[in-house]
């Protein structure tokens, strides 16, 4: 299955990644116009520290310890892909305590966050991915 | 081969999904002593408090028994052969079994109160009847004592307060939340609770209940409408007189088999190694019951697995603060406590052994992996990883790994 790999020797930490992910959630047609003085909950983050950077985002793993921590049942893995069921979940954070990569985050929303490879919202290759202009984040099999 | 499972919670299902990912054909009978569909339990306070319903309670989607070919049996086991290899059940029936997997929970600890027998109306908070009938004694009129100041407690107290003209928790111990909490995170907490309007008694000790007024052991009288017993829990064992071993909850090893050959067990009954002290606890924690219930899942049904990295951990949140925290606290600390913000990390040994945060519970699993894994800490940046969680904190090797692809 494809998922998104990263590669921190080609990220230029330019953040391009975090606004095409909080874009690719909001249904507008001008990114520019949709972000301007917005401030943005992506659900890929920018790690960094001295000089180095790279993009953290769901390794969608093949033991998903969020899936099985999941207390109410919200968090499923379908396909490959771990996605959330938005009615069931109640923030408790479990998952945010299960996971290893600290890919899940609270949202502004009352239920937790996290990538699904732009399933719900585009077709193809997930946004991150297509605006990287360095191809530090790819979409593909390994 | 038929699989019987005692028990449909967290455990109970997590073993329909390991037998399945072996075993697709096999007969699976579980057995409940609840009316329901498999629910979350935790979700209980929730459905008090309106965010969720019992619909969105519901464990698993409405076809789990049906894709995982199951037949759910409502009865109460009252016993286990090893011998015969059955369970019996209260109405005579008997079932019997290739492989068994106990995986019966926690019942509410009811302390012997002198004079609680004429208390009334009286709770505990465990299940979702309990939740039911307790949500039909409440009023705006009624002020509801709950005895207890853990996770039990103090979620009820969350759910069930605007429906009531006040809550008073009251505990033995000096401070709330004492088994997940220390002293100054506890009182961020406490303070928090009060300014939503709930009141704690701490450090007290009940003597004896004379109706619906509590008498404390210094002689002062604390009357209620409502009572909520939310002292603690035991292990739902006692039906098994001795089929299989037990000290405070059955032994299980890292396969989670029982000292008896088919018999397995899970969850909130079973007592097992805590990776981050070394000893061996009764961990009833809804994570770690599904994950031991995949696990025998899978060893019944002849593949091979081990959960050997149980830890305690909770993630809990109260009116929009929320708590994580996971393993034990001993050792040199690391704290930071700022903006209502509080993190304690807690090392020795060139370990992480446990952390308490509570405001910014950001990344914390990147904290609870370093304790499940035992990362050597001179492997990574600690003093960066205490600071601000993160893989930054690892090596650009281990980094490669776990952005780019390792399993």
């Amino acid at each position: 299955m494809k998922r998104v790999y990263v590669n921190e020797k080609w990220c230029l930490g330019c953040y391009l990644c975090e606004y095409y992910c909080a874009f690719a959630g909001m249904n507008e047609k001008d990114m520019a116009r949709a972000l301007k003085d917005v401030k943005i909950n992506p659900k890929i983050k920018i790690e960094e520290h001295n000089g180095i950077s790279f993009a953290v985002s769901c390794r969608h793993c093949h033991e998903p310890l969020c899936v099985k921590g999941c207390i109410t049942g919200a968090l499923i893995r379908t396909d490959g892909v771990v996605t959330i069921n938005r009615e069931k979940c109640v923030n408790c954070y479990t998952c945010i305590l299960n996971c290893s990569y600290g890919a899940i985050s609270p949202s502004d929303e009352g239920v937790v966050q996290k990538c699904e490879l732009c399933i719900k919202t585009i077709t193809g290759t997930p946004a991150c991915v297509r605006g990287c202009p360095n191809g530090a984040i790819v979409f593909e099999e390994r | 081969m038929k699989y019987v499972i005692i028990g449909n919670s967290a455990a109970g299902i997590g073993t329909v999904e390991g037998i399945r990912q072996v075993d697709k054909l096999g007969e699976i009978v579980i057995i409940t002593n609840e009316p329901y569909y498999t629910y979350s339990r935790p979700l209980i306070s929730y459905l008090l408090l309106g965010k969720t319903t019992e619909e969105q309670m519901k464990y698993r989607g409405n076809s789990f028994y049906t894709d995982n070919h199951c037949t759910l049996i409502n009865g109460t086991v009252t016993e286990v052969s090893a011998k015969t290899k059955a369970v019996s059940l209260s109405d005579g029936s008997r079932i019997s079994f290739d492989k068994l997997l106990i995986a019966t929970g926690s019942l509410a600890f009811v302390p012997p109160f002198d004079g609680l027998d004429r208390v009334e109306p009286k709770f505990t908070f465990m299940s979702l009847d309990d939740a039911k009938k307790l949500s039909n004694a409440l009023d705006p009129s009624k002020h509801v004592m709950i005895v207890g100041a853990g996770l039990i407690g103090l979620k009820c107290a969350e759910g069930i307060l605007e429906k009531v003209a006040s809550v008073t928790v009251l505990d033995l111990a000096p401070r709330i939340l004492s088994s997940i909490l220390d002293y100054d995170s506890a009182k961020l907490v406490q303070s928090h609770l009060e300014s939503k309007g709930i009141s704690f008694m701490l450090s007290c000790s009940i003597k004896r209940f004379e109706h619906n007024t509590a008498i404390l052991e210094n002689n002062s009288e604390i009357p209620f409408d409502v009572l909520v017993l939310a002292v603690g829990v035991r292990p739902n064992i006692d039906f098994l007189k001795g089929s299989v071993q037990i000290d405070r909850g059955i032994i299980i090893n890292g396969k989670t088999e029982t000292s008896t050959p088919d018999i397995y067990a899970a969850g909130d009954c079973t007592q097992t190694l805590d990776v981050s002290s070394g000893q061996n606890k009764i961990m009833a924690l809804l994570p770690n019951a599904y994950m031991q219930g995949e696990c025998a899942g899978i060893n019944m049904a002849g593949g091979e697995k081990s959960f050997d990295k149980a830890i305690p951990m909770n993630a809990v949140g109260f009116f929009g603060l929320h708590i994580i925290t996971a393993g034990s606290y001993n050792g040199e600390v690391y704290t930071e406590n700022k903006n209502g913000n509080y993190k304690r990390l807690f090392y020795s040994g060139n370990k992480l052994n446990g952390y308490i945060l509570v405001g910014n519970v950001e990344k914390a699993g990147i904290y609870t992996s370093l304790i499940r894994e035992q990362t050597p800490l001179d492997s990574i940046d600690f003093a960066l990883v205490c600071e601000k969680p993160g893989l930054m904190a690892f090596t650009k090797e281990i980094r490669m790994v776990k952005l780019g692809g390792g399993k």
